[in-house]
């Protein structure tokens, strides 16, 4: 064998090397990144007609901004497992590393995407959309920050559930939305805050409860993922 | 190293939507030895190889692969190698890089020379930095010996073996056989009979539905 090894390094290095084959797989082939960003600009171009000269409320627009993150993320973040089930490397993965290491390692390459994803989506909506104006800023890099680590939890573990479906395309936003919902209730309430200037503080209960939706999800999702992976 | 190993089946069964694919499968083999694994299409085999592997969960039965050695590791990634027409490389990267992920995966460090090593001996080097997505199937038929050879495994599971390979391919393959034969375990799985030349111990998959 290759020299002694102790369980935690040995996953760890599963755990990076995992995330590194997707991240240069994406540097390479552009596939998730491409439709994102595609979707990010299609989106926030159709809203721009829509809305046209007329303004919108702050609590339209802080809920169009996460209509726009949401269907991205749930177009793009599948990639990771739909990929390996039509190239037919599951078995490949399955067979070299652990079910804790793929889902760690998936996790984190999702994380990455869905952060750069919503700072490109954030950045063009605000430069875009007449009347977004956020006025307490602190609570929007919390919420952006939280939401795309929820996001990427919930993302990730429906994905390897919907891989081995015949239809990926359209059962993931639908299986998707009843589980995101918590997410997105409060990721829009924190935003509508945030744009009407209130206190830090104020967005407390949004915070604490986008924390435990993700700890809930990343716990509960690695504790099932064995059983979704290998049969 | 892994010392003498030893590969036990008892009573294995799997069923598919309530259809026996196979059922009080049992099998015993140790290091130096051979076992094949046999049967018509449809019969199984493949299924068996993967549980084999641990990608599969039997439906009944048990599988152990135990060694006299105390410090022998528990998790069968880092123990078996496996060579099949349905195992797929990661074709936008090189046979370097595929070698490389495959040890990583596996939570083992890459030795890049003992990769070149390998590559060279499945006749791969020259074209070692190119996507795999360009060689032909033979070549990446003998990719994945190299892949499955890497962490030197005492446990070497070959599905169709010699499937795809040229007469230089075939060569390749025997000697790997024969090596693997010298300090560890392989299962061979063919209806081919003239794909393996010795065998211990046999499953013959039709007389087990």
């Amino acid at each position: 064998m290759n020299g002694a090894r102790t369980p935690l390094r040995s996953f760890l290095r599963s755990v990076g090397s995992v995330f590194f084959k997707d991240w240069r797989s994406e540097l390479r082939t552009r596939y998730a990144v491409s439709a994102l960003l595609m979707f990010v600009v299609t989106t926030i171009s159709i809203i721009l007609f829509s809305l046209g000269s007329e303004g919108a409320s702050p609590d339209a627009l802080s809920g169009m901004l996460w209509v726009v993150v949401f269907f991205a993320a749930m177009s793009g973040l599948s990639r990771t497992f739909v990929m390996e089930e039509e190239r037919g490397t599951t078995l490949t993965l399955q067979l070299l590393a652990p079910p804790g290491a793929v889902f760690f390692g998936k996790l984190l390459f999702n994380l990455v995407l869905v952060t750069g994803l919503n700072a490109v989506t954030v950045l063009l909506y605000a430069a875009f959309i007449n009347g977004f104006v956020i006025r307490t800023m602190s609570i929007f890099v919390v919420t952006v920050i939280l939401g795309s680590m929820g996001f990427a939890a919930a993302a990730t573990v429906i994905a390897a559930i919907i891989a081995r479906a015949n239809t990926k395309g359209t059962l993931y936003p639908v299986l998707s939305f009843p589980i995101v919902l918590p997410l997105l209730l409060s990721v829009i309430e924190a935003t509508r805050k945030a744009s009407e200037g209130a206190f830090f503080g104020e967005a407390a209960g949004e915070f604490q409860l986008l924390i435990s939706y993700t700890v809930v999800v990343v716990v509960a999702s690695s504790m099932l993922f064995e059983y979704i992976w290998k049969d | 190293m892994n010392g003498r190993v030893r590969l036990v089946g008892e009573g294995l069964r799997k069923e598919y939507d309530r259809r026996t694919v196979f059922r009080g499968v049992e099998f015993s083999v140790s290091s130096g030895e051979t076992l094949l694994i046999t049967g018509r299409n449809g019969s199984g085999k493949s299924t068996l190889v993967k549980i084999i592997c641990g990608v599969l969960t039997p439906g009944g039965g048990t599988l152990s692969l135990t060694s006299d050695q105390d410090d022998f590791p528990r998790d069968e990634r880092g123990l078996i190698g496996l060579v099949s027409p349905y195992l797929q490389m990661f074709e936008e990267f090189s046979a370097v890089e595929n070698l490389s992920i495959a040890m990583g995966m596996r939570g083992l460090r890459f030795d890049p020379r003992a990769a070149d090593a390998l590559l060279e001996r499945v006749a791969i080097f020259p074209r070692r930095h190119d996507p795999v997505r360009t060689y032909s199937s033979g070549m990446k038929q003998r990719v994945k010996y190299a892949f499955a050879l890497i962490h030197t495994p005492p446990v070497l599971v070959l599905d169709e073996p010699m499937s795809n390979l040229d007469g230089e391919g075939v060569a390749i393959v025997r000697t790997v056989m024969a090596e693997q034969r010298g300090h560890g375990i392989l299962v061979v799985a063919t209806n081919d009979l003239s794909d393996i030349d010795a065998h211990e111990r046999r499953v013959d998959l039709n007389e087990r539905r």
